[in-house]
């Protein structure tokens, strides 16, 4: 059963030095406010999973918490680049970090394999590209019943996901709505897991097109009021999309994002 | 028959939007990458094909917003579509079987066969000069969709001989290519930038000019082209846009 604890207190418990965390929302519902606790506790040698790095990873990646980053598509959306995702990629600062890089679909169905208890998952992908050339975990197979070749993606199975949802009940049910992206299936392939929710209720009212993670699925669950902004939370906070734009120039600037990283680790107010 | 002589002012990337928004047609279930692509899909919906069905990779199928979406994920695509589906469902169910009949994408670098380069800048990728966002759901939009539209602003650095890596497999080194390996999809068989619009060759399927822009000259094409570009035989003009289409797009960009 899922225990419900404060934000704090769940990091600790669950995201140690040289795990293989992912953080996952698809756009929506991104847990930030984990990410800046991840930060705060000053994790490192980690292995981030995510499809989309976007500002909290890039921010994990500068404050110097990630080893490797399994990704498919990196970027500010609708701003442009992750600068401090690209000094590490290119100048190694402020370490280097390793890339296993995929394909969207290679990544979903790598958390689909690793929620059903599964190797690996089978693909009709990465056909002619040459992401297969430096991807490692990207192989060719034959299927037994036609022939066909195929691609095969080993399943991912995080130490630890973390996502962001609506709600909780006391019991630690978890109710999730809107985009829903991949976060059911990265909860139910990692070893643990946390979710962050806007608020914990007493009973969870149906909603169209939601999804429940029962509580005996998750590991904990901590109410982060807001803890998905500059994302949104669909039904109770609007995307921020001046953040995304501010932080285009504090991420090209060593200088700017040290400035940012101190009054993160100091105020607990990311800034 | 026209008859008025106003002039309408418009720039090269509204003429873009607009000459890619009219290559799309009533009734085409399209997979839409954002920014450009977006912007073109929206503005065929919003004018000549309002049943033109968008899909979105965050899972939104059918979505039909009123301003363009700020990211993939933007609230008004779930908001407003005929299902929303998650990640995985959107990959496996609707792309990969082949149920989609455009993928409209973007890209960093585009070379002389149709490949889409958004991964890196430069030869070692170890080592690159510029480090792109990466792949995304392009190479198996590339590979699924019954055909692909290109989208793209065009100079020597984004249209190359070679791309420097391939990300989305476009026609490979020439005609065949696709078939050796099996792709189910047509390919790249529309590119439009800012200048024209390109075809591939029906026996090598190598890009060749087959519309100017209103104004833009073959020199200023070959200027930005990085490649011996082949001309079509019968070269069109594509038409300017209409005043119609502009306030279309104009109010898209407005609302958003």
């Amino acid at each position: 059963m899922a225990e419900i604890v404060s934000l704090a207190d769940a990091v600790a418990e669950l995201v140690r030095d040289g795990d293989v965390v992912a953080l996952e929302g698809f756009t929506h519902l991104i847990p930030v406010a984990a990410g800046h606790e991840i930060i705060r506790q000053r994790r490192r040698d980690l292995t981030l999973v995510r499809m989309t790095p976007d500002i909290v990873y890039d921010q994990l990646i500068g404050a110097g918490c990630a080893r490797k980053l399994i990704f498919s598509w990196g970027g500010n959306p609708g701003v442009g680049s992750l600068h401090r995702f690209r000094d590490a990629v290119q100048n190694g600062w402020p370490e280097p970090l390793e890339i296993e890089e995929h394909s969207h679909a290679g990544m979903a169905n790598r958390y689909v394999a690793g929620a059903s208890g599964l190797p690996f998952a089978v693909l009709r992908g990465y056909t002619g590209t040459d992401l297969a050339s430096v991807t490692s975990t990207i192989k060719q197979i034959t299927c037994p019943f036609t022939g066909e070749r195929l691609a095969a993606v080993p399943a991912i199975n995080a130490d630890v996901s973390i996502i962001h949802a609506q709600r909780a009940d006391r019991a630690g049910n978890v109710q999730l709505w809107g985009l829903v992206g991949v976060q059911k299936e990265a909860v139910l392939a990692a070893k643990r897991s946390l979710v962050t929710v806007e608020e914990v209720v007493d009973e969870l009212e149906p909603v169209d097109g939601g999804i429940v993670l029962p509580s005996w699925a998750v590991t904990r669950v901590a109410e982060v009021p807001g803890g998905a902004h500059p994302s949104y939370a669909q039904g109770y906070s609007e995307r921020d999309n001046g953040y995304y734009a501010e932080w285009d120039p504090i991420s090209r600037d060593r200088a700017e994002f040290e400035k940012w990283l101190e009054r993160t680790r100091t105020t607990g107010v990311p800034a | 028959m026209s008859t008025a002589t106003t002039e309408l002012t418009y720039t090269s990337d509204e003429m873009m939007s607009i000459a890619a928004a009219r290559a799309l047609s009533a009734g085409q279930r399209c997979f839409v990458g954002i920014g450009l692509p977006s912007t073109a899909a929206n503005v065929a919906r919003r004018s000549h094909a309002p049943d033109l069905v968008l899909i979105y990779e965050s899972g939104a199928l059918g979505a039909k917003p009123d301003r363009l979406p700020a990211s993939i994920g933007d609230g008004i695509l779930a908001e407003t579509a005929d299902a929303v589906v998650s990640v995985p469902e959107v990959f496996n169910y609707w792309l990969q079987p082949g149920r989609i009949d455009v993928g409209f994408l973007g890209a960093a670098q585009l070379d002389k066969f149709g490949n889409i380069n958004t991964t890196v800048i430069g030869d070692d990728y170890a080592n690159p000069v510029v480090r792109l966002p990466g792949a995304g759901g392009a190479p198996e939009i590339a590979a699924s969709c019954h055909e692909v539209y290109v989208i793209v602003r065009q100079s020597k650095r984004s249209f190359v001989d070679r791309v420097d890596f391939v990300t989305s497999f476009g026609h490979g080194r020439g005609n065949g290519d696709r078939a050796r390996l099996g792709l189910p999809g047509a390919g790249p068989t529309l590119v439009i930038t800012d200048l024209g619009v390109y075809r591939p060759d029906e026996h090598t399927s190598e890009l060749t000019l087959t519309a100017l822009h209103p104004g833009v000259t073959v020199e200023q094409v070959r200027e930005a082209t990085g490649w011996q570009l082949r001309v079509a035989d019968e070269l069109a003009r594509t038409p300017a846009p209409t005043s119609d289409e502009l306030a279309v797009l104009r109010a898209l960009k407005e609302a958003s």
